[in-house]
């Protein structure tokens, strides 16, 4: 007859190890890290576990996380840019639950800092670690979409592929498209995915002094930048690699530099540029920047009014 | 107008959930349903949940199907999920079919074998008619025991063909006793083992399977199966602790095995023989056993030396699209905000569209006058 | 026998030896020899079967001998056995001293990628980075193959099989290889594209200095091309020498039918 278990005689309920993965999985994940920083974008496969969250929802930069972080780390996730979105909330109170971790929304403060998207404004300190949430870790899979192909590319160093696509943009439209996900050269050797972040955070990945670790748990790779790294997004000579800018300023705070969040205020088509990310945002208005819509419901988290 | 955004933060989530757990109890005016309801009456959706969950316990299964209100890939993602908690202390030994204690074993490929035609408790010749008595709890009778036992043990069609050596034998992946690739473990590689293959497909959405199957047998694909064999019913597991050295039965499944079989002209290397494809799940599903047997062969097309052309024999469109937590996670992923990467596909458009404008605009007398000037 | 003079060390440019492949029990090629000079192109001629494309896969570093050597003379990496070679290095070899034009344009073309990208691609991968310099380069050839320039953009299949072909010649060329093989290049043309396009490939020969190695079933195609031939016949070379001298006047008896077979127009 069927052995039968009952529920009681599982492991009792709300008991996991620290971080919500076992040990040997975390040895497992952390010897594939290893791989992937002493070879610089290059795409090391691991056993990806299924986890709480679903495939495509951050279950690789969990992973990645996961097997580095302790008691001591202070922990800081966004998505888009902000910690406030529900993805990146989620994800927080997870590892705030799991790991038992000091979270925070200060970038300069964290330790670890999980993201989607986007890479702080704030430039990154020595001994800090930024883990990449990646959907799609081959930057050649929209090319080429078998893998046995795209990995004999990889380690033939053959990426015509690549090249043709960047000409062909700009034969067709007289510059390189491409705004987020755009690819980069590591080290001057593998060709890499940045992850879909937008092109302007791009050079923040070049002679980095943090470590950048990049997890696909559905595709199953981790890859890895080391601090002090060259990284080189791809352009031609006379087509040089540039970066997105806006006319306007943030509506709240006035940076012109950072990326911007564009935000539709009514159906006329009136619209607001805000950071996306939060944090530097809110500390520059703490330090007395106040853009033309300071003092805008935004600010304060609630509904904001339609423009009269 | 509302200003619509997904900085819901903490309350909303929380919220979200508490709306998600009344709906997931229904109306209070309805008695709660039971894991062993759903268990022993639902047993289907159970068997279907441990298949491609990868993990037997049919009370985990139940109570996944409970949790997810029916949604059986979201009950299979809570049992995978689960399955990622455990710790493993072994491998059983591997099962033996060929000792099944049969409850149905059919084969369309002989009018009667050794043993029989036993047809068990199927579906397949019910009349599609709803019954509505059901609707009220009726009463079953038990059902009535045969006159006599069956044979201990039926042989299988697979051993009945190889006194002729008219049925291919599978060949492992390895001689060197190293242990079968895990996917559960490791990720996938191509070319895929045999091992991994199988695997894939034994854990591989139903539906998809099915219609790549079904694909295959119209003529997108061109293994021409013929049904050899199906068998379901209970298979001991055997484990050998390392402390004891020898193995010892833990349990009885119910696991459902099918051969499908195709035919094969012979080469320099091989005599003319009939090539097969395996199908194997937890519990009782003929279909997804069989979309997997006929997978399975159409996979196998450069063992046997025939030439892919369409999707279903190609490995790594199927083996990587088969995971259905895969495939659904990715696919909804995309409710997740895009703004940023949107907001660069918006600048590079009115870019573009700047372009587009300038290089069509007459010239301005503001640009004569420039053009004088100089 | 035909007697082949010796070539200095810096004229050789290809040298084979000894060359076998076989499949299972099928042996495809067997002892396999002949040297190629710089600038020198030489036919290969045979009827299908005979194992001229398998022995051409071969010395183009696609297909691993059985037995025997290439040695070919890389800017990179000296004389030496293209075998010899890791992977890496060889597929480089090829990229960058090689061309292989294909009998059907489209094994040898990017079918979605647009006529010019396909052009210029060779540039891209030997490291050219200025867009500007690799359209320009990319036009001359176009027109240098008799291309209409203004069809820079549009996709092979909108071309004709004469045009495609050309196209294949271009994407080949543009690199400056030292040698180029090619395989029937003009079959599955209709014939008066065939002529125009084998004058166009003479003439570029010439003008580059080129060596090439051509497989042809068509002995019209060798005379035209070829300054030398190599005859093959069940995967053995039977005769080689001089065009002229072979074709004129065949010592093997193969090579007597095979001559007398064509049709004299």
């Amino acid at each position: 007859m069927t052995a039968r278990m009952t529920m009681a005689s599982n492991r009792p309920r709300g008991t996991y190890n620290y971080a919500y993965l076992d040990e040997q999985t975390k040895r497992m994940i952390r010897r594939a890290i290893l791989k992937a920083v002493a070879i610089p974008g290059y795409q090391a496969p691991f056993g990806s576990r299924e986890m709480p969250v679903p495939y495509g929802w951050g279950t690789g930069g969990i992973q990645v996380t996961a097997s580095i972080i302790g008691p001591d780390d202070v922990y800081k996730c966004i998505d888009q840019g902000a910690d406030d979105t529900t993805n990146a909330v989620s994800i927080r109170r997870f590892f705030a639950r799991v790991a038992d971790v000091v979270t925070t929304e200060k970038t300069r403060d964290a330790t670890i800092i999980q993201t989607r998207h986007r890479i702080p404004e704030a430039m990154l300190q020595p001994g800090q670690i930024m883990v990449y949430q990646v959907p799609l870790p081959e930057p050649l899979r929209h090319l080429e979409h078998r893998e046995t192909e795209t990995r004999a590319m990889h380690a033939y160093e053959e990426y015509g592929l690549k090249y043709l696509a960047l000409y062909e943009s700009v034969a067709a439209y007289g510059r390189i498209a491409g705004g987020a996900d755009y690819p980069v050269l590591v080290d001057e050797r593998y060709l890499m995915s940045p992850s879909p972040i937008p092109k302007f955070d791009n050079p923040k990945l070049h002679q980095s002094e943090a470590l950048h670790l990049f997890g696909a748990g559905r595709e199953k790779r981790i890859y890895a930048i080391p601090p002090y790294t060259d990284v080189r997004s791809l352009d031609f000579e006379d087509y040089p690699f540039d970066v997105q800018c806006w006319d306007e300023v943030c509506a709240l705070c006035a940076s012109a530099e950072s990326y911007k969040d564009e935000v539709i205020l009514d159906d006329a088509g009136n619209r607001m540029f805000v950071c996306s990310d939060s944090d530097y945002c809110a500390d520059r208005r703490q330090a007395g920047h106040a853009g033309p819509m300071a003092g805008h419901a935004l600010d304060q988290g609630g509904k904001p009014e339609p423009l009269a | 107008m509302a200003y619509v955004s997904v900085k819901g933060g903490e309350r909303a989530i929380g919220n979200a959930h508490q709306w998600l757990d009344a709906l997931r109890r229904g109306a209070l005016s309805v008695p709660e349903i039971e894991i062993d309801q759903i268990r022993e009456q639902l047993s289907f959706a159970v068997d279907r949940v441990m298949s491609e969950g990868s993990c037997h316990d049919a009370e985990l299964a139940a109570l996944a199907i409970k949790q997810a209100r029916g949604d059986l890939v979201e009950a299979i993602f809570l049992v995978r999920a689960f399955r990622t908690t455990l710790s493993r202390f072994g491998a059983s030994d591997p099962i033996d079919t060929g000792s099944m204690a049969i409850q149905r074993r059919i084969s369309a490929a002989f009018k009667d074998i050794p043993g029989g035609q036993i047809l068990g408790p199927t579906f397949d010749y019910t009349h599609r008619l709803i019954d509505f008595e059901l609707a009220d709890t009726r009463s079953a009778p038990p059902a009535v025991l045969a006159d006599e036992p069956l044979a201990d043990q039926l042989p299988t069609i697979a051993s009945i063909l190889a006194h002729e050596a008219l049925l291919e034998t599978a060949e492992p992946d390895s001689d060197d006793g190293s242990d079968p690739h895990d996917l559960t473990r490791e990720p996938m590689a191509f070319p895929a083992s045999r091992a991994q293959r199988l695997q894939a497909l034994a854990r591989g959405d139903e539906g998809f399977l099915l219609s790549l199957a079904y694909a295959s047998q119209r003529g997108w694909g061109s293994t021409h199966p013929l049904c050899g064999e199906i068998r379901m019913g209970e298979v001991a597991i055997a484990f050998t602790p390392e402390e004891l050295g020898f193995p010892i039965e833990i349990g009885e499944i119910v696991t459902t095995e099918c051969q499908m079989l195709s035919d094969y002209t012979g080469s320099a290397d091989r005599p003319p023989q009939f090539t097969f494809g395996y199908g194997l799940s937890f519990g009782h599903n003929e279909r997804k056993a069989m979309a997997m047997a006929i997978v399975d062969r159409a996979l196998r097309h450069a063992e046997i030396g025939e030439t892919p052309a369409h999707a279903v024999q190609d490995e790594e469109f199927v083996l990587y699209h088969s995971d259905n937590v895969e495939a659904s996670g990715f696919v909804q992923h995309l409710k997740l905000p895009h703004y940023v990467d949107f907001q660069a596909d918006l600048q590079f458009i009115r870019k573009l569209k700047q372009d587009w404008l300038a290089a069509r605009a007459p010239a301005t007398p503001a640009d004569a006058g420039a053009a004088a000037a100089e | 026998m035909n007697m082949i003079a010796p070539v200095t060390v810096d004229e050789r440019l290809l040298e084979v030896c000894g060359l076998d492949k076989s499949f299972g029990p099928i042996t495809a090629c067997k002892g396999v020899s002949f040297q190629l000079r710089r600038g020198e192109i030489l036919g290969i001629v045979g009827e299908s079967g005979s194992g001229k494309t398998t022995l051409l896969r071969c010395i183009s570093g696609q297909l691993q001998p059985s037995s025997g050597a290439v040695m070919f003379n890389s800017r990179r990496h000296g004389f030496g056995d293209v075998f010899g070679l890791s992977e890496q290095d060889r597929r480089r070899v090829s990229r960058e001293e090689w061309g292989y034009v294909h009998q059907n344009p489209r094994d040898g073309l990017r079918m979605r990628a647009s006529g010019g990208a396909n052009v210029a691609e060779p540039l891209m991968m030997n490291g050219i980075r200025h867009y500007g310099e690799m359209r320009q380069r990319t036009l001359d050839w176009f027109a240098r193959v008799e291309l209409d320039t203004t069809r820079i953009d549009g996709r092979p299949r909108t071309f004709s099989g004469g045009m495609q072909q050309r196209l294949q010649i271009a994407r080949n060329l543009i690199h400056n290889p030292s040698l180029v093989f090619m395989d029937e290049p003009t079959g599955g043309l209709d014939v008066s594209v065939q002529a125009r396009l084998l004058d166009l490939m003479r003439m570029l020969v010439r003008d580059l200095g080129l060596a090439a190695i051509i497989v042809t079933h068509d002995i019209g195609v060798a005379r035209l091309l070829a300054d030398r031939l190599l005859v093959m016949k069940d995967g053995e070379v039977v005769e080689q020498g001089l065009t002229d001298q072979v074709l004129d006047d065949p010592q093997h008896g193969y090579t007597q039918l095979l001559v007398s077979s064509v049709l004299q127009i």
